[in-house]
């Protein structure tokens, strides 16, 4: 699309969009065209969401969850277990696990995993103010509940090795197993390996 | 080696990044098409018959169609996992600073099978390996000479003449040894120890299989590990991140798993071995 034929005020839109991660330069501008036609309120509504989402929201200074009170509201949730601590790499997985509705202690996000390869190290995520919080708090059990990827595999060899040596608290994470509707022949070694490990009596 | 619209081959996964939804970004060294982006669609879904098959530093057989933009991985199926790399933080740091020198010396699409078979024999000792820091100098000499910036470690890079086996200089502008008279030819050479000298010669003529099996001290280790940065920054201009990684593993040394082996030194070493404990501890 050549990008003297646009105004410049639909060109910076199609710009925008295609720095957001999976937009390509086409669904880009297709974005903006919808934008530029729909009705009513919605280009309007959406800037304004936008305006809000940075203006409005903060991270907890509690469990580093976004939130727009701080502390957040699980954090000051009395019907929590407050001697449950799950350790997530990423605000979603909050969401992800509350939607289970099977977990009902308190969160504390990291902000990322560690990466060699990216260089992002344990002080590039709130590990020392976990380490804080636990010194501080009084939790009985550490729930790592990293992704099942290298970065959150190194992440929690890394945890694993630093809150080795708090006394009186138990460690524990996610089983590695087989996905709901996964037939067996399809499941790679590593899952299969870490389900054997991981299996239950019957 | 023109490609056909859709092409089998064997890659490792070098990097990979979130994509779209529930896609992954892939970026693959094949063994018949040398570097190559492909997107594996649901990949970070964990029900997906791709997810456990297209993990960083694994090895699979692909099937691959070209797209209009960007090639779509059709199949993946795991032939080697290394799984030790995932279990040992020290590890996977070694595996990402090979996976990350590869990428770094690589153009896209630069076929090169003795890599292929350089960079997954080195995941594999990686995995296995009491010596990763052995293991780390042979990688990178061994992936030096494919690509066409073997270090000269028997002539002076200046005059040619012979090199004996004692204290020198490294050049990395002129890419190898400087005899002592010729050390005004580079001004920025490092000093390299007789030892040093001996133990690049040997890993640089050597398969693993004869390698692997070197002690050294960790004074040596680390001489070694420094000229060998040296170079290697010098002909990338830029650090490897992996490498600094490393360096900030180690500040915690006492918390991870040592990179070497404990045990006597042996072989190529030739002054007298100093207590074992000295020589592998950090500080
Ligand atoms: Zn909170
Ligand atoms: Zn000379």
């Amino acid at each position: 699309m050549a990008s003297n034929v646009l105004p410049r005020s639909v060109q910076r839109l199609i710009d925008e969009f295609a720095r957001l991660p999976g937009i390509g330069p086409k669904s880009a501008a297709r974005l903006t065209f919808y934008l530029l036609r729909a009705a009513g309120d919605q280009a309007l509504d959406l800037s304004a969401a936008l305006h809000d989402l940075k203006e409005k929201t903060t991270l907890c200074s509690n469990c580093f969850n976004i939130t727009e009170q701080d502390p957040c509201a699980i954090c000051l949730d009395d019907n929590r277990q407050r001697e449950l601590l799950c350790v997530v790499e990423e605000p979603l997985d909050v969401v992800a696990l509350e939607r289970s509705r099977a977990y009902k202690g308190l969160y504390h996000v990291l902000h990322g995993a560690i990466s060699p390869v990216e260089g992002i190290g344990p002080e590039d995520l709130k590990i020392e103010e976990l380490m804080n919080r636990l010194q501080h708090g009084d939790f009985g059990e550490v729930i790592i509940a990293t992704n099942a990827t290298l970065e959150g595999d190194a992440t929690t060899l890394y945890l694993q090795r630093r809150l080795a040596g708090i006394e009186g608290l138990r460690l524990t994470r996610l089983a590695r197993g087989l996905s709901v509707g996964g037939d067996l022949e399809y499941t790679d070694d590593i899952t299969l390996t870490r389900a054997l490990e991981g299996r239950q009596s019957l | 080696m023109p490609r056909e619209r859709t092409y089998r081959t064997e890659a490792i996964v070098l990097r990979r990044s979130d994509f779209g939804e529930a896609d992954r970004l892939l970026t693959l060294f094949s063994r018949e098409y040398g570097k190559v982006r492909a997107i594996a669609k649901g990949a970070r879904k964990p029900q997906s018959r791709k997810t456990g098959h297209v993990e960083l530093f694994m090895r699979t057989r692909f099937l691959v169609a070209e797209g209009r933009n960007l090639d779509i991985v059709t199949q993946a199926e795991m032939v080697e996992g290394y799984n030790r790399l995932r279990d040992d933080l020290v590890r996977t740091t070694y595996a990402s600073y090979a996976v990350e020198l590869l990428d770094r010396f690589t153009a896209d699409e630069d076929r090169n099978p003795q890599l292929y078979d350089l960079l997954s024999d080195t995941l594999r000792s990686l995995a296995n390996t009491d010596n990763m820091l052995l293991a780390a100098r042979f990688y990178e000499l061994h992936l030096l000479s494919l690509l066409g910036y073997r270090p000269q470690l028997f002539k002076c890079v200046s005059c040619g003449e012979g090199i004996e086996e004692q204290d020198q200089y490294y050049s990395a502008e002129l890419g190898g040894l400087l005899c002592p008279n010729c050390r005004q030819a580079d001004l920025k050479a490092h000093e390299i120890s007789g030892a040093a000298v001996k133990v690049l010669r040997f890993l640089q003529t050597r398969q693993w299989q004869a390698a692997q099996n070197l002690r050294l001290r960790r004074e040596l280790h680390t001489e070694l590990e420094e000229v060998m940065y040296y170079y290697l920054t010098y002909i990338l201009e830029r650090n490897l991140k992996s490498a600094d990684f490393l360096q900030r593993l180690r500040r915690e040394a006492r918390l991870f798993a040592t990179e070497v082996a404990r045990g006597p030194t042996t072989a190529i070493e030739d002054r007298p071995q100093p207590d074992s404990d000295q020589e592998i501890e950090y500080e």
